[in-house]
């Protein structure tokens, strides 16, 4: 099961046992986190560093910023920008409301327990099925000879490639980002949602409050930095995804990610200066993503731990 | 009352048919290489076909080493952030979310500039060199699932006592780490290691940058030019995950169940 | 007497086929606090929830100040409950939890703060206004819960196991001034708990509950000292059980292990040779003779346990061993084990268990 969650509760610190002696016995303390440390700075930390200083330099290591600006000048660029901030954020909201409905649903909508496991199960293999296969199962149902295309065509006479579907649309995408976007809310929220005491609502209740002061009040609130973390999660998650855009129109499609692809691999043209500046642009972008988490949370949540 | 136990019959009979319809569809389709009938010719023709036997035995083996180095990664910097350096946790927590942040493909473009052919570090000089770098990626990809689930591991546990105890009577720190922290950890790394397993298996954007003959790559080759074999592979796929997520519930159910201390 | 302010009537409840309340009625005064005491399962809570309003009787009616409340839902009775894990809302504040039924209750923004205000002064909490749920120690949170529970000036209090989750020095803090808030405010309580000490400490009057019905109900003295029946009597307090046998039901006279004990009075019925269940409180059996006690039995010390200001000794009387307590006196040594004893008691004082 993706046991993640960008929650509040996994932030968490122990403030550290005071220690005398950790100042004097520095090499030996550190022995035991040094092969990870040593891993994520090479392989982790630097290799974007390197894209990020080289975003800022040109052919021959002069600052510039003119790489960054061929983000904004080119329209091809600028656009696929566009295009996959649109699928991200639409996918992102609406896979984290679905998952958020089906999540009270299954926990608290009375239906029977195995409906519970089950989707809950379910949604840990959904939720890691993405890529190339996920694009396979979606040609074969919404394809032009699709399964579900052709139902649709002889038994309800509607041809929805006439009516303009195709899955290099905006909407196309996000139909089909939507099968891991929905579960993995299904998964980090589903925990967050057993976090919220009976009692509560039976405190709230003799208080005088009905069902929805409840939820305006109290529900909501708590919910919300496990929501939004999660959102942001499911934003980053399409951003950066490719496999599955790639497998339905191979590098003609004008996502982000493709263009980079595309550029690595040398198939338009080759400026390495011009794939540095769009990979930072990727980073600033989800880290946005996150420093708006990050600086929402701060503000609003004083009563997290 | 009524009326919520009624919304959430809709809501799960939506999202099931969004969830099962495809894959049905999909099954479906995978039967009909044959014209006219229904048949499993398209399993036949993809698990028969030596490359995806290559390659497919490419990816597991990549996958076995990716979960190995991330056990040697994570294990030890885990344990010892909750023996000895507690006030690491934020940063380290914090270094095994960027991967959930920064792109794949950013970090394996990352890689390619910097450990190049004419790089002090020549990774990409040798083919063995190139499958270590692509093991160290997935490695990357893995780490915020096998720290969660190591941390988780060793949550329950209370390895700080274990330890003590160890120590008192007379353990010393081979035996601990092999005897006591290893065996208790071990549902916990290898839960890790089945969702690393699922994750890596037919990643695409990796393998095909640093240009290894591994299944992923070999999928979007099938993908582009075939009808039914790909919708074969799918379900294959699909199979492949489920198996993974299953073993790990499996597994938690021989998870040792929080001892003592509950945080 | 005065008119009842809740009256439970005939009230039942069942899952299915498992019966868990069963015919328990109650009558509750104005002012009063009264505790429903019993072993888990016994049905306290759940008649607690039908007062509350979250479970429905399966049959009865509960009535408060002359309505009958029975199908009203939760947030229309004007209850307040405490709950055994706090319950605080952990996104707001002390000061806005305590504001919650208020606020709902669609009190204006002044007189709301200036309740608060009044609250955290009765629970002698008014510096933590500004903090967070999860800033307080267990007995902090648990005050805060009984003032947000107070706040609305509810007609009835209902406290569910409010002390079970805190340790024992809190918990006679605690419960001492949930009594005294009771009091000021004369407030209508009811006081769920399995803890008999607790019970008898701050109650008006004891409800006994076993198996679904109350077994007596009655002030905690009453309880105490005449157990109507033989599980309260083994329920609440220690108690040293006995088996005699009638020689005379005419004269009253009890055979315990080959001594004659005079019960005239309290046989209700029993006829010669058949065996009795007796029970003594430790406190009301002496070591050796005493005057104004006018029985006693003779045994052997078998067990002697010094807990400080008094020493608990237990004396082997043929087959049974029976209690009992001796304050420390520093001038003369405690028993020691295997010595002859003989132990007195008032015949008053023992218990004939039906």
């Amino acid at each position: 099961m993706t046991d993640l969650s960008l929650s509040n509760r996994t932030i968490a610190t122990k403030p550290a046992p005071p220690n005398a002696a950790t100042a004097f016995r520095f090499p030996t303390q550190w022995i035991g986190v040094a092969p990870f440390f040593i891993f994520t700075i090479m392989f982790l930390i630097l290799p974007t560093l390197y894209l990020v200083v080289g975003a800022f330099q040109d052919g021959d290591g002069h600052l510039t910023l003119d790489n960054l600006l061929q983000l904004v000048s080119d329209p091809s660029i600028s656009n696929a920008y566009w295009v996959s901030i649109k699928i991200s954020f639409w996918s992102a909201i609406i896979g984290a409301f679905a998952g958020l409905a089906l999540a009270i649903a299954i926990v608290r909508g009375g239906l029977p327990n195995w409906i519970r496991s089950a989707t809950l199960t379910f949604s840990g293999v959904a939720s890691n099925f993405a890529g190339l296969p996920l694009a396979f199962a979606f040609i074969a149902t919404l394809g032009r000879v699709g399964i579900v295309t052709a139902l649709l065509r002889d038994v309800f006479n509607l041809n929805i490639y006439a009516m303009g579907f195709n899955f290099l649309t905006t909407a196309g995408l996000i139909v089909v980002y939507l099968f891991f976007q929905i579960p993995l809310m299904v998964v980090i929220i589903v925990p967050a949602i057993d976090g919220l005491k009976k009692e509560w609502g039976e405190a709230a209740a003799t208080l005088g409050a009905t069902q929805a002061q409840y939820w305006r009040m109290v529900v909501i609130p708590v919910l919300w930095p496990s929501f939004l973390g999660t959102v942001i999660l499911l934003f980053a998650n399409s951003f950066g995804a490719i496999a599955t855009a790639y497998a339905f129109a191979g590098p003609a499609l004008n996502i982000v990610p493709i263009k980079l692809y595309s550029q690595i691999n040398g198939d338009v043209l080759h400026n390495p200066q011009l794939g540095y500046a769009i990979a930072f642009g990727m980073i600033v972008i989800t880290g946005l993503a996150n420093v708006f988490y990050i600086w929402f949370r701060t503000r609003s949540e004083r009563w997290l731990k | 009352m009524k009326s919520g136990k009624f919304w959430a019959w809709v809501v799960f009979a939506l999202s099931a048919a969004y969830f099962f319809i495809p894959l049905l569809a999909t099954f479906e389709f995978s039967l009909r290489l044959r014209r006219g009938v229904h048949s499993f010719d398209a399993y036949q023709i993809v698990l028969g076909d030596p490359r995806f036997q290559a390659t497919f035995m490419y990816s597991v083996i990549a996958a076995i080493f990716t979960i190995i180095l991330g056990v040697l990664v994570v294990v030890p910097a885990a344990y010892w952030i909750r023996l000895r350096l507690p006030q690491l946790r934020p940063i380290v927590e914090f270094i095994t979310l960027l991967p959930l942040v920064i792109p794949a493909i950013v970090i394996v473009f990352g890689y390619i500039r910097m450990y190049g052919s004419n790089s002090p570090l020549p990774f990409l000089a040798s083919d063995l060199g190139a499958s270590s770098l692509l093991v160290i990626g997935y490695a990357t990809l893995s780490l915020p699932y096998m720290y969660r689930a190591v941390d988780t591991g060793l949550r329950t546990i209370d390895v700080r006592t274990l330890t003590e105890a160890a120590q008192i009577l007379g353990a010393g720190w081979s035996t601990i780490i092999t005897k006591v922290i290893l065996p208790n950890v071990l549902i916990a790394v290898l839960s890790g290691a089945f969702l690393t397993f699922a994750i890596v298996i037919g990643e695409f954007t990796m393998a095909s940058l640093l240009n290894r003959p591994a299944f992923g790559p070999y999928l979007q080759n099938i993908g582009a030019n075939r009808a039914y074999e790909p919708a074969a592979l799918a379900i294959i796929a699909f199979a492949i995950t489920w198996g993974c997520m299953s073993l790990i519930q499996i597994l938690s159910r021989f998870a040792p169940k929080s001892a003592n201390r509950p945080n | 007497m005065v008119e009842p302010f809740l009256s439970i009537q005939h009230v039942r409840k069942s899952y299915g086929t498992n019966t868990v309340v069963q015919d328990f009625s109650l009558d509750v005064e104005p002012g009063e606090f009264v505790s429903f005491l019993g072993p888990s399962g016994c049905g306290k809570t759940t008649v607690l929830r039908m007062v509350a309003g979250f479970e429905e009787p399966s049959a009865g009616k509960i009535v408060v100040a002359g309505k009958d409340i029975t199908r009203l839902k939760p947030n229309q009775r004007n209850v307040g409950m405490v709950f055994q894990a706090y319950a605080l809302f952990p996104n707001l504040t002390v000061a806005q939890n305590i504001a919650f039924g208020l606020k709902v209750g669609g009190m204006n923004k002044p007189d709301a703060d200036r309740r608060v205000a009044e609250m955290l002064e009765i629970i002698k909490l008014p510096q933590m206004a500004e903090r967070y749920p999860y800033q307080l120690s267990g007995g902090q949170q648990q005050r805060i819960a009984l003032a947000r529970a107070i706040a609305p000036k509810p007609k009835l209090l209902l406290l569910d196991e409010p002390l079970s989750a805190l340790d024992a020095k809190v918990r006679v803090s605690l419960r001492e001034e949930i009594r005294s808030i009771q009091k000021k405010l004369d407030i209508t309580t009811i006081f769920v708990t399995h803890d008999q000490e607790e019970a008898l400490s701050i109650s008006d009057r004891i409800a006994v509950m076993y198996g679904g019905k109350a077994e007596q109900v009655g002030t905690p003295f009453e309880i105490y000292n005449r157990p109507a029946t033989k599980f309260v009597a083994n329920f609440v307090g220690t108690l040293n059980v006995l088996e005699g046998t009638v020689t005379d039901a005419a004269a009253g006279t009890v055979r315990v292990n080959s001594e004659q004990v005079s019960l005239k009075g309290k046989l209700n019925g029993s006829k010669s040779g058949d065996t009795l269940t007796l029970a003594l409180r430790p406190e009301a059996i002496s070591l050796g003779r005493q005057p104004g006690r006018d029985s006693s039995l003779s045994g052997e010390i078998s067990e002697v346990h010094f807990l400080g200001s008094v020493i608990r000794v237990r004396v082997g009387i043929g087959g049974n061993t029976v209690s009992l307590d001796t304050f420390n006196s520093p001038a003369t040594p405690p028993p020691a084990v295997g010595e002859k004893a003989e132990i007195s008691f008032s015949s008053d004082d023992m218990l004939v268990l039906h």
